[in-house]
């Protein structure tokens, strides 16, 4: 168990160091498909294992870290495919540092969903933020230097607050009797023998913190702008993969705060700080001229929602793990789609791009098919785990939450829908094209198959799926669902 | 008192007086010195504050790798992306040198507030200058990063808050695992080392190190 985790987290690093000494421009993208194939080998053979709990380990899979991982891994090899068309089309860029660093992401972000350290999840999480700042400057201009410079300045605060945070932590365990640790299992052990004002104090600063790298409003001002100018590929692992880490870790402070007898209060701010994000991000999807930052303000939305679900608890806590795989294979579609409608129009602003439909037979109605899934339309995955969220709102009594909720949903709904249909709708003659741009295997067939993995999980979803995700939401104090 | 006693609170009162030192100054030269300093002291720090008769390694390691990384390495780094884009000073930060002064002003008086009403769990064992010290440096360095136009000196202002919240971590040494420190050592230096990559690609950009220029991105 321990070896096939110390493989998921250190095989990537390695692939990303050779890929970092290969010379080869053209066959170094190899090199993150293989990676991406042995983690994702690794963790199935993981998932497959029967659990096995070994107290004080800082390693340890349980049901949180299986939902994150199995997401992250599938959308990566997505993700590793497309990168092999998408840097074939690209060799004008030296893709060292970009393939080097996606493999690194990979190894940080398996070490956030298996470590049970907080002091370790920080590590791993800051070097999330520093792998992915120069891959956002991949295309070398001014528009993504500074996308980059913003990124990394706000990442790199939020982040410092959330040190602050994690030192508030285990100071509340420094009194007599208490853990005096950093393992989430012993912190929520200890329970009431923690310090409250401390505990309290440390959910406000890991919130802030490790909110900001989620994208939580109003901590979401790097988003748009990084989202906007990174490749899509980037932009895809970013929304589907970095920020759910930072909010499971914000799950795994929570349920330290929640043993100590903090809950209410800190339920209160994840709800209030998750209809804050949905709300923004109904303001400014609606007349949203540029499709790719309309993504990272539906991301904004879906990290709100995220939060959401934690925050009401009940059957809605489980909901929000079954979103957190939806959102994270749907961003994929989106991203991927985007970045091939981006390409061939060499433009991202709906002032210019028209008939997508038409001109990408495939990434223009997957483009279509991933905004409905994202927004929720059944019969996609996300309709039903934003609907177990709503109705854990409905059922807990809490009427004006969730019908706050439908609200802005139905506004993003609608805003969204009208850039989206700009894009895929119309007669792309006299539009400006990129040659050489068109759809291939390599490029469209990473997000077809995440769109068919997303709406079969809204077809059926299988039992063992939905225990886990029960008793992911079990771990955050959800009941049945 | 003995005179360990006497040099604590002095390095203390120090780490707190260079706050106020960079709120005030807009010579990017001092301020990197001033900074080097800060982290010098951050290096110093941990040895005297070890329990006595306790086994100093752990200390050491912390005291030598935040002396080399906090105090030596970041600023010859920051010296070397000043002297690429010669520059000198901060000419009109956003919140002007005055108010900034009062503002961090007002952040030690709340530091002393907040840290006497938060109880320590154990109140013997820790300093009671080093919980407001930490807090109010977190402030500095927060102030510096919004308040301030130039990449060197919102560097600066991240170090500082990373200064602060180091103070913060020395009244956890005792069993904050070395690992773990180390690894929040190396990223902050990684994460320097990364912004001073992303600052010689915007100097060489926009021919200068000014983020007013990056204002091309909004809605």
């Amino acid at each position: 168990m321990l070896a096939l985790m110390l493989l998921v987290v250190l095989a990537p690093v390695v692939f990303g160091a050779i890929a970092f000494a290969y010379p080869s421009n053209r066959r170094r993208p190899v090199a993150l498909l293989a990676g991406a194939a042995v983690h994702a080998a690794g963790v199935a053979a993981l998932l497959a294992a029967p659990g096995e709990e070994v107290p004080g380990r800082w390693l340890a899979l349980d049901a949180i870290g299986k939902v994150a991982l199995g997401t992250t891994t599938v959308l990566f090899l997505a993700a590793a495919v497309y990168a092999q068309g998408y840097l074939a089309r690209r060799e004008d860029r030296d893709n060292r540092v970009f393939v080097g660093g996606l493999l690194v992401l990979l190894g940080a972000m398996t070490t956030v969903a298996l470590s049970h350290h907080l002091g370790l999840s920080w590590v791993a999480i800051e070097l999330t933020t520093l792998t992915t700042a120069p891959l956002i400057y991949f295309n070398h201009n001014a528009r993504s230097l500074e996308a980059a410079w913003k990124y990394l300045l706000i990442g790199s605060l939020g982040i410092a607050l959330a040190l602050l945070g994690t030192f508030f932590l285990a100071l509340s365990g420094a009194g007599p009797g208490g853990p005096r640790s950093l393992l989430v299992e012993e912190l929520v052990a200890a329970g009431p023998l923690l310090s409250r004002p401390w505990v309290r104090a440390a959910f406000v600063f890991l919130l802030v913190g490790y909110g900001t790298k989620m994208g939580l409003a109003p901590l979401h001002s790097w988003k748009p702008d990084a989202y906007g100018e990174a490749p899509g590929l980037l932009g895809a692992l970013l929304a589907g993969g970095v920020t759910n880490f930072a909010f499971i870790s914000i799950a795994r402070v929570f349920q330290v705060t929640r043993a100590a007898g903090e809950e209410a209060f800190a339920r209160d701010a994840l709800v209030g700080l998750g209809l804050l994000s949905i709300a923004l991000a109904a303001v400014f999807v609606v007349g949203q001229r540029d499709f790719k930052r309309m993504l990272a303000y539906s991301s904004v939305e879906h990290m709100g929602i995220l939060a959401l679900g934690i925050g009401l608890g009940g059957g809605a806590a489980a909901g929000a793990f079954f979103h957190l795989v939806n959102n994270g294979l749907t961003k994929g579609v989106v991203f991927l789609s985007a970045a091939n409608i981006h390409r061939s129009f060499g433009s991202k602003r709906i002032d210019e791009v028209r008939g997508a439909g038409r001109r990408l037979p495939v990434s223009g109605p997957l483009f279509l098919a991933g905004f409905l899934a994202i927004t929720g339309s059944p019969p996609f995955s996300p309709f039903f785990s934003e609907f177990a969220i709503l109705n854990g709102a409905f059922g807990a009594g809490r009427w004006v939450v969730g019908g706050l909720f439908l609200a802005f949903l139905a506004v993003i709904f609608v805003g969204m829908g009208a850039t989206v249909l700009a894009v895929v709708q119309g007669d792309p003659e006299g539009a400006p094209q990129v040659p050489g741009t068109g759809d291939s295997w390599l490029t469209a067939g990473p997000p077809l198959a995440l769109i068919v993995v997303v709406l079969l999980l809204g077809l059926f979803l299988p039992q063992g799926l939905r225990d886990l995700f029960t008793s992911a939401g079990a771990l955050v104090g959800g009941g049945r669902w | 008192m003995t005179a360990v006693a006497q040099l604590l609170d002095l390095a203390f009162i120090l780490v707190v007086v260079i706050d106020f030192f960079l709120l005030s100054s807009s010579r990017m030269g001092a301020a990197i010195r001033v900074v080097a300093l800060q982290g010098g002291l951050l290096g110093v720090l941990p040895l005297m504050l070890a329990p006595p008769g306790e086994p100093l390694g752990h200390y050491l390691v912390l005291a030598v790798g935040a002396l080399a990384i906090k105090g030596v390495l970041i600023p010859w780094l920051m010296f070397r992306a000043i002297r690429e884009a010669s520059m000198r000073r901060e000419v009109e930060p956003i919140v002007g040198f005055v108010p900034s002064m009062v503002l961090g002003g007002i952040g030690v008086a709340l530091a002393f507030a907040f840290s006497s009403r938060l109880p320590l769990p154990e109140p013997s064992a820790a300093h009671p200058f080093l919980v407001p010290t930490a807090l109010s440096t977190v402030w500095t360095g927060l102030l510096l990063v919004v308040s301030r136009k130039k990449a060197v000196n919102q560097v600066l202002g991240f170090l500082v808050l990373e200064n602060g919240v180091f103070v913060f971590g020395l009244l956890l040494s005792d069993f904050m695992p070395i690992m773990v420190e180390a690894g929040v050592l190396l990223d902050l230096f990684a994460a320097v080392f990364v912004m001073g990559i992303v600052m010689f690609h915007i100097n060489r950009e926009f021919s200068s190190l000014d983020t007013e220029k990056l204002s091309a991105l909004k809605d």
